[in-house]
């Protein structure tokens, strides 16, 4: 059950102002209540919360490594049920941790099945050590390792497709979720955390100082990933998607205007051909997941 | 200072980083006529800096704007810090 008053999260932590990780992670302790013990991998949400002598995480909290957090989640795991107790484990890492450094101690705690929870916070680059492109990095984004200019339009490669890896290692539950629909996203956590064996949550979390938009539109920005389609909301049980959120699609511009990452596609010149591109993207997305409301009248 | 500790222990304290309220460049402002109660602007906070009735704590409160913007009556305005 979703307790909405209860708040594990301290205010006073050093993230940005207007910081969707600090939310996703706010949200995240509402959803999964006080019996848990938290596994944090480096990265933004580690370095924000957890200036040493200091927390502000009222819930037992470890870090070990960039890499490990999923090696150090299954031990507690494993020692928790030798023990017969009934704690939860729940991993976050950022989306270096997860797409790039920490995969194969997640694919080993996927496969050996550990009854964890491992959420990924996905802001698209490594924020916390100054914006440099990750496996999570949307095709075109400038970034300060694919930068724009010239002679590039920003990353060359598309976004990797983890949930459908963590989905392939047998993962009974797999879920993406968007702050920008918070009740959507804590009833996704919660499930991740009642349902056993290992399962994964990814959480789209805008981050304003490294996609570069104003404080306040967090919110906004969350909600246009989804409404242009580079952002599907998913469920997939036991390997098969189960629920889509749907919409009225718009045209990607609308999302990818609203970013000074994006700026080169429109400024000196309009890219024309990079934001088809982007647009094919959204289309296959859509045609995969069956995005689209089909329109009722004939 | 607390005596030595053996192990890297960290402690929760309100306010862990300081009083993060100094940040702020503008300060939400709420409307108690337009207001209706929803709580969406204490769900959407990420710093948790708003109370259930609605106050916020100013202390904290890094000024970001969401609650502002996101506020479906329009009844929080961000004004500018006195300097």
């Amino acid at each position: 059950m979703v307790e909405r008053d209860i708040e594990l999260l301290e205010c006073g932590h050093r993230a940005c102002a207007g910081c969707g990780l600090a939310m996703a992670a706010r949200l995240m302790l509402k959803a999964v209540g006080k019996d848990v013990i938290i596994v944090s991998a480096t990265g933004c949400m580690e370095v924000f919360s957890t200036p040493y002598p200091e927390t502000a995480w009222k819930v037992p909290w470890i870090h070990s490594l960039f890499e490990n957090a999923a090696g150090v989640g299954s031990g507690i795991e494993a020692s928790l049920r030798r023990q017969g107790r009934s704690e939860k484990v729940v991993i976050i890492g950022g989306d270096g941790a997860t797409f790039d450094i920490g995969i194969q101690c997640i694919s080993g705690a996927f496969e050996r099945g550990h009854d964890i929870t491992y959420i990924c916070y996905d802001n698209e680059a490594y924020m916390n050590t100054g914006i440099q492109r990750s496996g999570a990095t949307p095709y075109d984004a400038s970034t300060t390792t694919s930068p724009a200019g010239k002679h590039s339009f920003g990353n060359t490669r598309p976004k990797k497709d983890l949930p459908a890896i963590m989905a392939a290692h047998g993962s009974p539950y797999v879920a993406t979720a968007t702050i920008a629909f918070p009740m959507d996203m804590m009833k996704k956590i919660e499930r991740a955390v009642a349902t056993k064996g290992p399962c994964y949550v990814q959480v789209h979390s805008p981050c304003a100082t490294g996609w570069g938009f104003e404080s306040d539109q967090t919110m906004t920005i969350g909600k246009l990933a989804v409404e242009s389609g580079l952002w599907v909301n998913f469920e997939m049980v036991n390997g098969e998607v189960t629920r889509v959120k749907k919409v009225v699609r718009k045209p990607v511009e609308e999302y990818l205007i609203t970013q000074k990452r994006f700026r080169h596609l429109f400024r000196p010149v309009r890219q024309e051909e990079e934001i088809a591109k982007i647009q094919a993207y959204a289309d296959r997305n859509a045609e995969k997941f069956s995005l689209d409301i089909k329109q009722q009248k004939k | 200072m607390t005596k030595k500790r053996r192990l890297a222990v960290s402690e929760p304290v309100e306010g862990a980083s300081g009083k993060t309220g100094s940040w702020r460049t503008y300060r939400p402002e709420v409307d108690r006529g337009k207001c209706n109660e929803c709580g969406l602007c204490i769900l959407y906070c990420p710093e948790a800096a708003i109370s259930e009735d609605h106050e916020v704590d100013l202390r904290y409160c890094k000024g970001c704007g969401i609650c502002a913007n996101e506020c479906p009556k329009k009844a929080i305005v961000m004004k500018r810090e006195e300097q």
